[in-house]
């Protein structure tokens, strides 16, 4: 795409964003949706520039987002070795198939009172939870990545002479990692709710606990606030991972590059 | 190898780089064990060291089974396939094999496609880059090793997979349509370019193709192979066209026309039971 249509295209996203806050305020305002439930824009974003210009959020945030790291980075690393074992393995992927779709059609959010105990109220438990549910994600996606390997390329590495290591290391691998990063997006927003719920449950710090406080207290402009400040930082890691997959996935063909030479 | 076997065994064992002995391959379907489907039924056929030969036969009877046997990727159900008189176990490793769909690895660039293979065989990335870079500059692609194959045309990639496959120096050469995919210009120049660099070093070639044109402009024999199932070589024909060879100029000439013409009486009658059985089914 030109550059003045990216330009243009988010200048209209800048605009509906404008106007969902301005019907929003336009609604509360008039009473239409009451401002005890639905708050208010105003002084929503008030609060949000508080919590910055005072850096009272600063603390929270910081726990809000070592949490997710630790959780998504630990999930990615577990969930791409179990993959790459199972999808390589059919002895164990037979032996351990109905485990793990017992396991991942578990709703684990209700691990979350069992990690408590286990772990305490720390980070812990909150990486815990986060853990446990991108590490499907990504298991998955490195399985069928795995699975999915042109049988042309791999006869091909293997007439070239690749031993079962080189095999995994140049072919299954980079297979995969396009597989995993489409999974990445997901997961990324997953080990966001895993430590926001975990928070929410129970916790003495981050952007889940202030949020619990708040609402111990009807305070519905604080609540929106922490969901702002959580949807804003959700998106940077978003980009964040994008980034890293534009740089990663170089040999992926896109929409712009893939033009005729 | 017993001693009765005679002079004429070990005569081929000094003269044949791959011979196949009464190779025969089925496959059972995944969920019917019970239906079984022989692709090939005792194949015997011998490449000479230096030879060109083409294998030539309608569609689905079996071709590239016989060069996956070749190859060591399948093992055959009966048969005995050697290798420089050793038999064959595993993998080819004295065999480059050009395979008729894109093999490239889409995560490496171009050059590192074609130094992949030193670089299995323990070479240093830095060596390996070098050497493929030699490789890229002999077919024709010396400014684009950067590029990955996404950003190539079907011809250029064909070319990477020729260099990917050369660059080790392997003395059979097996080959899967590798041109199918290319329009004719292109097919014909890559053609023109695939025999000057076997004349270098005359490598032997099993070159499997369902155009007559190719296997006889190309080859030193063509073998015409039955309709599937059961496939077996039905006749053989030695190309006597003298060498090197021009194959767009050499289709035009009354010795060509001639062979194709032979050809092509027993390949139409093979073309038309293959078109029966797929359509009877």
């Amino acid at each position: 795409m030109k550059r003045a249509g990216i330009l243009r295209l988010s200048l209209y996203q800048a605009l509906l964003l404008g106007s969902l806050f301005a019907a929003w305020y336009l609604l509360t305002e008039n009473d239409i949706l009451p401002p005890f439930f639905f708050g208010k824009p105003i002084v929503v974003l008030e609060r949000v520039w508080n919590w910055f210009v005072s850096g009272k959020i600063y603390r929270h945030l910081g726990a809000t987002l070592l949490e997710t790291v630790c959780a998504f980075v630990s999930g990615t690393l577990v969930g791409l070795i179990i993959g790459l074992w199972l999808a390589l393995s059919p002895l164990a992927s037979a032996l351990l198939d109905p485990y793990i779709k017992a396991l991942n059609s578990m709703p684990r959010v209700i691990l979350a009172p069992i990690f408590s105990v286990w772990f305490g109220l720390g980070m812990l438990s909150k990486v815990a939870l986060g853990f446990t549910l991108v590490v499907f994600i990504v298991f998955f996606n490195v399985y069928q990545g795995v699975k999915e390997v042109s049988p042309v390329v791999l006869a091909n590495a293997r007439m070239l002479g690749a031993n079962a290591r080189q095999l995994l290391r140049t072919v299954y691998l980079p297979s995969a990692t396009s597989w995993v990063f489409s999974s990445l997006h997901i997961s990324v927003g997953m080990a966001f709710v895993g430590a926001v719920v975990g928070e929410y449950l129970g916790s003495a710090a981050g952007v889940g606990y202030l949020i619990l406080q708040a609402e111990g207290s009807f305070d519905i402009d604080t609540v929106f606030a922490g969901i702002v400040v959580l949807t804003m930082f959700a998106l940077l890691l978003d980009t964040l991972v994008t980034f890293a997959e534009r740089r990663l996935l170089r040999w992926r063909p896109t929409r712009a590059e893939s033009e005729p030479l | 190898m017993s001693a009765g076997a005679g002079g004429a065994t070990t005569d081929t064992l000094h003269t044949h780089a791959l011979t196949l002995e009464k190779v025969t391959c089925a496959f059972a379907a995944q969920h019917l064990p019970a239906l079984v489907y022989t692709a090939i039924r005792d194949v015997s056929l011998g490449v000479a060291r230096g030879e060109f030969v083409s294998v030539v036969g309608p569609t689905g009877c079996g071709k590239s089974t016989i060069l996956n046997i070749a190859a060591g990727l399948l093992t055959p159900s009966a048969g005995k396939v050697s290798v420089f008189g050793v038999p064959l176990q595993g993998i080819n490793r004295a065999a480059g094999y050009m395979f008729q769909t894109d093999a490239l690895m889409p995560w490496l660039s171009s050059i590192d496609n074609v130094a992949i293979g030193l670089v299995y065989r323990g070479a240093v990335w830095n060596d390996a880059r070098d050497r493929a870079q030699e490789w890229l500059g002999r077919v024709g692609l010396a400014g684009h090793g950067e590029r990955y194959p996404h950003q190539l045309s079907g011809g250029m990639k064909k070319r990477v997979a020729l260099a990917q496959m050369l660059i080790l120096d392997p003395q059979i050469l097996l080959m899967d349509e590798p041109f199918s995919a290319l329009d004719i210009q292109t097919r014909q120049l890559m053609e023109n370019e695939l025999l000057d660099l076997w004349s270098a070093d005359r490598k032997s070639v099993i070159f499997i193709t369902h155009d007559l044109e190719e296997a006889i402009s190309l080859s030193d024999r063509v073998i015409l192979l039955s309709a599937g199932p059961e496939a077996h070589p039905i006749g053989e024909y030695p190309i006597d066209l003298a060498r090197p060879r021009d194959v767009a100029e050499i289709r035009l000439t009354p010795n060509f026309i001639e062979l194709h013409r032979e050809i092509w009486a027993a390949l139409k009658k093979e073309v038309l039971a293959g078109y029966m059985q797929s359509h009877a089914m």
